[in-house]
């Protein structure tokens, strides 16, 4: 392993973010307050608790799930998309390094910003609302393995777009449907059977119902499934970039 | 001297079927200069991409100091800077910050002292603080040029350095060459400007249509393909060569003032004797000789 040059990429990816920090850190705590303030105050206040939890409460886990997972896609898409469309990529491309040390460099960076976001709002939330998270470990395990994992997404995103609106597209079409429709604002049990089933089809529903079973012990489905699912998607995202940087795909010709 | 670069049989088809290049080999000792000629699209960049490990070659092999670039391409790419031809910067990113990346990037331990040296070296150091998108276009270059050097290459690679450069930086980049030269560094660098290849480059190679047509000693290409011109200006003009010089190969000029004379350095050596004796038993009064060696830009269009 070739440290400097992973903490080289790290720190220059780091930097961008702490350019632009206010950007980052005031724009997730703005659309925190106004899902709690929408969801929270105006409509929950009509909804029962939902499965023994204030439905405010409630929230708090899919809103991290929500805000973590479309920052860690965007910035590590952006993150790797930007060097290859202004053409700084060829450096890291003919530098002394492997696929691995490229991607725990610029994923670490991204996930490193998303885990940022996640605390934060998370941080935020509690001037809404007395949260105790029954299962502190595991809560943490999960949201960093959600950053890590839909990094690696990001990562293959960025290099898969071949322009910004590719960029754009797939978050917009694929992640955040999968996320609002993967039980952040409900309880899987809430839906019509045949939606239920349908339900378990997308991955997203585990990593929600694992991290909110860390903070209330109550999930959709099983804790162990939850992990299982995470370990299996981050080992997915792996492989197709071991593959990408094997065949050398959109990145060297 | 060992061989600090070595190619062999180097070829790179794309998948569209396109030939970038074709068989081509080629070594580079220690310390050498070697400028790559060749019009748009003839594969120089191709060949510099190849060896740096930004384009996967189709056959062949290549060495830098030694070590493979396919299995030790570790060792072999950490010998390597390369310039590319496009100016690639992040604008918001600053001077120092960006040379520190690159000398992070390829592994070695941080050291501002050296980065000071290349960035002096480059006039660079007042603009350290200074963002990339705030620097002029040839200053852009530099910043490149800095980033190539910051990790201390044994082998550089510049890809059309003069590309939309002045006169004065172009001059000072020679002077950094010769300076890397000195230093025991291989500098092999594509142009357009044959001026550039003769200043200084060691030997030159052209590359036509992904093939290495040629590749020789400056000196010895100018020497050998280069023919002389000897103009012999007269005092009075004439309306014809006399005819008793027409088995020179004479060409007048067109206001009958001077004449030209075509002869190959490898040629017998007292034609120039004869000539001149002859001019004067024709009564021909002569006030001003002047000889010019074809240079490469000439050698070189002759080629393709």
């Amino acid at each position: 392993m070739n440290f400097r040059s992973i903490q080289a990429i790290y720190v220059f990816e780091m930097t961008r973010f702490f350019r632009t920090l206010l950007q980052s850190f005031v724009s997730p705590v703005i659309s925190t307050c106004l899902y709690f303030v929408v969801f929270g105050a105006a409509i929950g206040g009509r909804i029962d608790a939902v499965e023994g939890v204030n439905y405010i409460a409630f929230i708090v886990p899919g809103l991290i799930m929500l805000s973590v997972m479309t920052q860690a896609v965007s910035n590590a898409s952006f993150g790797i998309y930007f060097p290859k469309f202004i053409g700084t990529i060829y450096e890291v491309l003919s530098a002394p390094i492997n696929f691995l040390e490229i991607v725990v460099g610029y994923v670490g960076a991204a996930a490193s910003k998303a885990l940022f976001i996640g605390l934060v709002i998370l941080a935020t939330s509690l001037f809404f609302v007395d949260i105790e998270i029954i299962h502190p470990i595991i809560m943490i395990l999960f949201l960093v393995f959600t950053c890590i994992s839909f990094s690696l997404l990001g990562f293959i995103l960025g290099v898969w777009a071949n322009n910004f609106e590719q960029l754009q597209l797939v978050p917009l079409l694929i992640i955040t449907p999968l996320v609002f429709l993967g039980g952040s604002f409900y309880s899987i049990s809430m839906l019509p059977k045949f939606w239920q089933v349908v339900s378990l089809f997308n991955p997203v529903v585990y990593l929600i119902s694992g991290f909110r079973w860390a903070f209330y012990d109550h999930s959709d489905v099983s804790i162990f499934t939850s992990l299982l699912a995470i370990i299996l998607f981050t080992g997915f995202c792996i492989f197709i970039i071991f593959i990408i940087f094997k065949t050398g795909w959109r990145l060297r010709p | 001297m060992t061989d600090m670069l070595s190619i062999t049989g180097l070829s790179k088809r794309y998948n569209d079927g396109q030939v970038a290049l074709e068989n081509v080999s080629l070594d580079v000792k220690e310390g050498e200069i070697l400028a790559l000629l060749g019009p748009n699209g003839a594969g120089k960049t191709t060949l510099i991409s190849a060896v740096c490990g930004l384009v996967v070659p189709s056959e062949g092999h290549i060495k830098v100091g030694g070590f493979d670039t396919k299995s030790n391409y570790r060792s072999a790419r950490s010998l390597i800077g390369l310039v590319p031809q496009e100016i690639s910067l992040e604008p918001f990113e600053k001077v120092i910050n960006t040379v520190r990346f690159s000398r992070g990037l390829f592994g070695k331990n941080p050291n501002d002292n050296y980065l000071e040296i290349v960035l002096r070296q480059l006039s660079l150091w007042d603009k350290k603080n200074s963002k990339i998108m705030q620097l002029s276009g040839g200053m852009k270059r530099r910043v490149l040029i800095a980033k190539a050097l910051a990790h201390e290459p044994r082998v550089l690679f510049l890809d059309e350095p003069s590309a939309g450069v002045d006169v004065e930086l172009r001059r000072e980049m020679w002077k950094l060459v010769s300076e890397l030269k000195s230093q025991g560094v291989t500098i092999i660098l594509t142009t357009h400007y044959i001026e550039e290849a003769e200043a200084i480059a060691d030997r030159v190679g052209v590359i036509s249509k992904g093939k290495l047509i040629l590749l020789e000693e400056k000196k010895a290409l100018i020497k050998r393909m280069g023919q002389k011109k000897l103009e012999i200006s007269l005092h009075s003009p004439i309306a014809a060569i006399p005819a008793q010089l027409q088995h020179f190969q004479l060409f007048l000029s067109d206001d009958g003032m001077s004449i030209n004379y075509m002869y190959d350095t490898k040629g017998s050596t007292n034609e120039i004797t004869k000539l001149l004796n002859e001019i004067s038993n024709a009564d021909l009064q002569i006030s001003d000789l002047q000889t010019s060696q074809s240079s490469l830009e000439e050698i070189f269009v002759s080629l393709i």
